[in-house]
């Protein structure tokens, strides 16, 4: 393939054409919903009105539903998206098994242990500090993927993708049992609270959350796009890779616990979202290629407007039912067909 | 006529020498079916008589059999502490016999009705079942939650029969979760948009504290039948356990096998979850011990999966009561905490054999 490229200039530029192509329509679609998004609310305003408040020329009201309410949450939306398409794609890629995702790997539901015992903790979890929420999901989702990841690796075979699979279902299995203890305890207040977290929804999110997230994305993302060549060489096998001279373990553990801390910091400020990882890349894939230079960014942008786009129509059709919910319908059956067509 | 006999004939020999060659171990399966039994007497005796207020065995002897409704301590033993631990052992028996039927039929190790999406499309149901119908009889209740067992069950197995290479225990156990992440998370909107998430978190807790025995004498016969059914098709799940081919080679209809397996497998998960909720892994670990003990011939495996199951959950209830009195961990918790670390023993050698 890549000798192909080399020799065949021609092809080359068409592919680079295309990558182009699909990266402006896939930005353009974003802006699109997000200005969709903008419109969509109990109170309607024009598109004109919208870019106007955007330009610093509406009025205090348009301000104040702009800024305050819708923008931080439409943010948020497409940054969780592209954090959890950039963690899926470097699961994909290190485990080299199409049905690596945060959620199934137990991420989502070692964040959503932390964040049932802080309920249960605070009696009142809408009074406690603002940070501590999004750190302790963060410590959650850290600690269930070390859990799983450990326990997956072997000694001169690197992680073993099918037991990855097999354990993050067990761990998972696990933690939601510790998780029913803890929910026995709680009263019905806090458990909607809880509940509203674990199907994740972007409702109600202000700056602070897009402040809690962003330093993750920004630092985390770039060192992602700075390693996507070893990521290439990663993705072609333990023994292929070791034999073109890479630091196997130690490029994997780097990037690993790059996916690990994107996701973990995605789903602490979201709320359990489960398949973006799984989607993104796939969706990625067809439209840019293999290669991670290009497909790291594209699984960004499609994580992105997956996650913009399912809580739009979760706002303007479906009385803001949580976005979770609407990213798993769509989400677990294409997991499902991506099961059906893998050899395993 | 005649050489169809014949051939009926030969068949059933070679079926009885195929039997015959099963790893089987009667003696050790008796003995476990009698212990087991009598253990399981002294452990329902002891649960009625643990608890909060001290109750005589003779007292726990005569509210059983002259039940005197004037009496306190018999209002307690038959209120509230017969039915939980009858209903734990039934449940305990149910699910282990559903697992043991659909590792034997599946030749999957990892096979358990939480695992498989069985119990989460029984939750899914009963969600259904709490936002738009309010208010069933426990009959319908009971009927709806085996229909839901059944959605989980036909998506994961017909979905994972779909792929290419046919159902791999991997395959299985991945369709399992995607289906269960999907129904929960159906649930969950479900139960957030009606407010009914606190009722409904009871329901996956997986506790059998709550128990009545009104719904343990509906629930009863539907799993006293499917148990017997499962024995009837004990022979029959040994042979498809060792392989299709095989089964058909000796003349085994494997289709209708799989069909009333399925049928008992949906009875035993359904009723267990409309009652208890979430109990996951008994399904699981006990086959596979009881395996150990007796041997793979499902004649025996399925009769003392039973009684193990049975006596598995009535000691972690009894567990969970002693741990933090007053304030109880719930049963499927606790055995949990056994299930996770055996589920990665199994995963762990299911992949070395891939």
């Amino acid at each position: 393939m890549i000798q192909d490229t080399y020799v065949l200039s021609d092809s080359q530029k068409r592919e680079r054409r295309r990558i182009t192509i699909m990266f402006t329509i896939l930005s353009v679609l974003i802006v699109a919903v997000f200005l969709v998004s903008m419109n969509t609310g109990s109170i309607r305003l024009t598109p004109i009105e919208v870019l106007r408040t955007l330009f610093g020329e509406g009025t205090s009201d348009q301000d104040l539903i702009l800024f305050t309410f819708r923008l931080p949450r439409i943010v948020l939306s497409v940054l969780v998206g592209a954090g959890l398409g950039v963690a899926g794609c470097v699961l994909q890629a290190i485990t080299r098994n199409a049905l690596a995702e945060p959620g199934i790997i137990g991420i989502n539901a070692g964040a959503g242990l932390f964040v049932l015992a802080f309920t249960a903790f605070y009696a009142s979890p809408a009074a406690s500090p603002v940070y501590l929420l999004p750190l302790l999901a963060w410590a959650g989702a850290g600690l269930s993927a070390v859990i799983v990841f450990g326990l997956s690796y072997r000694k001169h075979r690197g992680f073993s993708s099918t037991r990855l699979l097999l354990n993050g279902i067990a761990i998972t299995a696990g933690i939601s049992s510790m998780t029913i203890v803890i929910t026995q305890r709680i009263d019905a207040e806090q458990y909607q609270f809880y509940a509203r977290w674990i199907s994740g929804t972007f409702s109600g999110q202000d700056w602070k959350f897009v402040m809690a997230v962003l330093p993750f994305l920004a630092v985390l993302i770039p060192y992602v796009m700075y390693k996507s060549r070893t990521i290439n060489v990663l993705n072609l096998g333990q023994t292929m890779a070791v034999g073109l001279g890479a630091r196997v373990t130690r490029e994997q553990v780097g990037l690993l616990a790059a996916a690990i801390g994107l996701a973990g910091a995605c789903v602490s400020v979201s709320g359990s979202i489960g398949f973006v990882g799984l989607i993104g890349p796939h969706l990625a894939r067809r439209l840019v290629g293999t290669k991670h230079q290009v497909l790291v960014p594209a699984s960004a942008l499609v994580g992105g407007l997956l996650v913009i786009g399912a809580d739009t129509i979760s706002r303007m059709w479906l009385q803001d039912t949580p976005t979770g919910v609407i990213v798993a319908i769509i989400g677990a059956p294409y997991f499902l067909y991506l099961m059906i067509r893998s050899k395993m | 006529m005649g050489t169809n006999s014949q051939q009926g004939a030969e068949v059933d020999v070679r079926t009885a020498d195929a039997m015959n060659q099963i790893y089987a171990r009667p003696w050790t399966g008796t003995a476990i079916i009698v212990i087991g039994l009598i253990a399981l007497a002294l452990g329902i005796a002891i649960c009625v008589n643990y608890g909060y207020q001290d109750i005589k065995l003779i007292t726990v002897w005569e509210a059983i059999f002259r039940f005197d409704p004037d009496s306190g301590e018999h209002q307690i033993i038959r209120a509230l502490r017969l039915p939980r631990v009858l209903g734990g052992a039934i449940i305990g028996a149910g699910l282990s016999v559903a697992g043991a039927i659909m590792q034997g039929m599946t030749r999957n190790p990892l096979a358990d009705s939480s695992l498989l999406g069985l119990t989460a499309g029984a939750g899914f149901a009963l969600a259904l079942v709490f936002a738009f119908f309010q208010g069933v009889s426990f009959n319908v209740l009971l009927l709806i939650a085996f229909l839901g067992a059944g959605v989980g069950a036909v998506l994961v197995f017909g979905l994972s029969s779909m792929a290419r290479g046919g159902m791999t225990p991997v395959r299985l156990v991945l369709a399992g979760a995607a289906v269960t992440a999907l129904l929960t998370a159906i649930s969950e909107g479900i139960a957030l948009y009606y407010r009914i998430g606190k009722d409904l978190s009871f329901w996956y807790a997986g506790a059998i504290a709550g128990i009545r025995m009104s719904q343990l004498e509906i629930m009863f016969p539907w799993v006293a039948v499917a148990l017997l059914g499962a024995i009837a098709l004990s022979r029959s799940i040994t042979l498809l356990s060792l392989g299709e081919d095989v089964a058909r080679g000796l003349g085994l209809r494997s289709g209708r096998v799989k069909l009333a397996g399925l049928a008992i497998v949906l009875i035993l998960a359904g009723a267990a979850v409309a009652v208890a909720g979430a109990i996951g892994f008994v399904g699981l670990l006990i086959p596979h011990v009881t395996r150990k003990l007796v041997g793979v011939d499902y004649r025996w495996i399925i009769p003392c999966s039973a009684v193990l199951g049975a006596l598995l959950v009535i000691i972690a209830d009894l567990a969970a009561r002693m741990i933090n009195p007053g304030s109880e961990v719930p049963v499927a918790a606790l055995i949990a905490i056994i299930g996770v670390p055996f589920f990665l023993y199994l995963a762990r050698k299911e992949e070395r054999s891939l």
